[in-house]
């Protein structure tokens, strides 16, 4: 290969030394960085892809569209309470991420399958296989990926709240113990929709069922869930109540953090309907192990996929 | 970008070369980066770059490897059967995705039921399917395949480059790939299973979809992995044809067994077909009887290429060596007939499905057909 080329007539003046130098291949003999750092790399271009960066303007849209959606509404709640000098916010910081469920559950459906259908459907999976890291790594960077970016979507507006709440000068230790509270129960959801959205995804390799089925799937859910609360309230089954939001994703996080958390419950019935604190930890059981469940059918699902 | 110290980077091991060639302190090693002029030599003579022992796999319907045992040197090794003859499981074994159900394998000494993943980070896959997402380009994809190898992110960069050079892709990288012609998308997957400077690769039916032109630059391509980049090649095909002018070694698979394996030039090595076609003349209105009437009368027989295009016109005859060529022209030109063609149509790989020598020089017509 090396072909050296002068670039002027040989006879040029002596010490004329500028030459095009065609070096050939070279090899690499650098530090390898494996697994740990292959994985990392994952992570981060799945957590930037979440939200269309590195990715084309469009599919920059709708993400960015959601994350302000997201957050508009706690802009307009800091701005009231500043503007009128409340006494609290209007919302909880528990509150919120139940108020915004629409929205979050049209993020997972929209992310979800752009994150892993890709992948199958255009088998780009072996090429990950057929280098060093493992299914687990796979895995472990999607879902962390996802949760992230679900965490990022959920806890930024609280954080608009937080610093608007500060601002109106509301009673600090008040606030940060609600913001924390706050945050644990947004990292819970985000878990929880991230595990769910990507079991779904995984399954098919084209991107329109995924998104079709994760939305069905939390909004069927919701919707039944509440129905049968509403009809269990109305007949008095007040105990049934907290047993029935057992069966939906955000009835699950609203349980969790009814019991533990300090939140007022958006359960039919009023403050008391909310699960106990022995019904809360069921709760929390149910909320782990369906992440643990997730993790689990996502490995066995790539175990298959493979080569 | 910020250069490891020197000491702290890990170098290529050269204890097992014997005669270093040059003091290796002293070389551009430490003038260009984290890309290095790759040192002359690259691979020990004798050393196997591939080892299987009666390795088997078994599904529970089907034997996908029967008791497989080869041995693979440096170089381009091709790996020849019919389409599920045990190929690409014998790839995924390779490395270490797929448990063997019996025997064992080695893939650059190390074994792949326990090392798989020291095997794939030494080793670049290029697969047979579509594996491109059509929405990113080419820069981006490779770049971040090179990340997934476990090269920092300056050198993932550099080394794309440099890569998508080398397999022929040059403006149009920065396009997505969805817009690439088959051709394009081949070298991008040849470029993502190379962008980390494997010490092997495996190229599953590289040539797949492919028009004869992109073909033999691929073919050219993949020769090339070999002699300048100094990696070594296991590639699959179903055309023997293709891997005669690219192979240094052939190994031949049916239904999981190995049928053959040895060298290409003992593949095709013993005696050379000589193809001619003559014009034909006033004074000799049949120009092809004509001279093999003359040659038979000087003592050589010849036989009529059927089967072949422009059969009829075309003599084969064996040659024995550099006097058949001169006694060809010297017959041609006392006829005063013009020459046409005179080509050497080797022996063919396909030859290896014949059970015998005598049946293959019975027939040596047979023979050209496969390749022709």
């Amino acid at each position: 290969m090396a072909v050296e080329q002068p670039l002027r007539s040989p006879d040029a003046p002596a010490g004329d030394r500028s030459r095009i130098h065609d070096i050939g291949y070279r090899g690499y003999d650098g530090p390898r960085l494996g697994r740990g750092y292959a994985r990392r790399s994952l992570y981060s271009q799945s957590l930037r892809g979440a939200y269309g960066l590195g990715r084309s303007l469009k599919s920059k849209v709708l993400p960015m569209l959601l994350f302000v959606v997201m957050c508009v509404p706690a802009a307009i709640m800091v701005a009231v309470a500043v503007a009128t000098k409340m006494k609290s916010l209007p919302v909880d910081y528990t509150r919120y991420a139940i108020l915004m469920q629409a929205v979050i559950g049209l993020y997972v459906a929209s992310q979800a399958p752009q994150s892993v259908s890709r992948d199958l459907r255009f088998k780009t999976v072996p090429l990950y296989f057929s280098r060093p890291i493992e299914t687990s790594d796979y895995v472990r960077a999607k879902y962390a990926a996802l949760a992230s970016a679900l965490f990022v979507l959920t806890a930024a507006p609280l954080l608009v709240l937080y610093v608007g709440a500060l601002l109106a000068k509301l009673d600090f230790a008040d606030q940060t113990k609600g913001f924390a509270e706050g945050l644990v129960s947004v990292a819970l959801l985000s878990l929880l929709l991230a595990g769910i959205g990507l079991v779904i995804a995984a399954v098919t390799p084209r991107r329109g069922f995924g998104i079709a089925a994760v939305i069905a799937v939390l909004t069927i859910s919701a919707g039944a869930v509440s129905t049968l609360q509403a009809i269990a309230d109305a007949q008095g089954s007040t105990g049934a109540v907290a047993w029935i939001g057992l069966f939906s994703p955000v009835t699950l996080i609203d349980g969790v953090q009814t019991a533990f958390l300090g939140a007022t419950t958006s359960f039919p019935g009023g403050t008391g309907a909310g699960p106990s604190t022995a019904q809360g930890a069921v709760y929390v059981l149910v909320v782990l192990g369906l992440i643990a469940a997730c993790y689990g059918l996502l490995m066995r699902r790539y175990k298959k996929v493979g080569l | 970008m910020p250069r490891a110290p020197a000491a702290a980077r890990p170098v290529r091991d050269l204890r097992g070369i014997p005669d270093v060639p040059y003091d290796w302190r002293l070389t551009p090693r430490r003038l260009c980066g984290l890309t290095t002029a790759r040192p002359a030599v690259t691979t020990v003579g004798g050393v196997t770059v591939i080892v299987t022992e009666s390795l088997s796999k078994r599904f529970p319907r089907v034997t996908a490897l029967d008791r497989l045992s080869v041995d693979v040197g440096p170089g381009v090794t091709g790996l020849v059967g019919a389409n599920g003859a045990g190929k690409s499981t014998l790839i995924k074994i390779l490395l270490g995705l797929s448990p063997a159900t019996e025997g064992r394998a080695e893939v650059l000494g190390l074994d792949v039921a326990t090392e798989g993943a020291a095997i794939r980070e030494r080793v670049g896959y290029m697969p047979e399917h579509d594996c491109l997402p059509p929405d990113v380009s080419a820069t981006e994809f490779v770049v971040h395949m090179a990340r997934m190898s476990g090269l920092p992110p300056a050198a993932a960069r550099e080394r794309t480059a440099d890569t998508l050079r080398h397999v022929g892709l040059y403006e149009e990288r920065y396009r997505p790939i969805g817009g690439y012609s088959t051709g394009m998308k081949q070298r991008v997957k040849l470029a993502q299973a190379l962008v980390h400077d494997p010490q092997l690769v495996f190229l599953d039916e590289p040539t797949n979809g492919l028009d004869p032109v992109g073909r033999d630059e691929m073919l050219g391509l993949i020769r090339r992995i070999h002699t300048d980049f100094g990696i070594s090649v296991l590639v699959t095909s179903h055309l023997l044809g293709e891997l005669e002018r690219t192979c240094d070694h052939v190994v031949v698979v049916d239904g999981g067994a190995l049928l053959r394996s040895s060298s290409t030039t003992d593949f095709t090595r013993t005696t050379t077909t000589l193809a001619i076609e003559v014009t034909d003349t006033d004074e000799h209105p049949d120009g092809t009887r004509a001279v093999r009437e003359a040659l038979l009368a000087r003592g050589v027989r010849t036989e009529d290429g059927a089967g072949l295009p422009g059969a009829g016109h075309v003599l084969l005859l064996t040659a024995e060596g550099e006097q058949t060529y001169d006694l060809v022209r010297d017959v041609i030109a006392d006829l005063g007939l013009g020459l046409v063609r005179m080509e050497q149509r080797r022996h063919h790989i396909s030859e290896v499905f014949r059970d015998d020598h005598a049946q293959r020089d019975a027939q040596p017509e047979e023979a050209v057909r496969h390749g022709g």
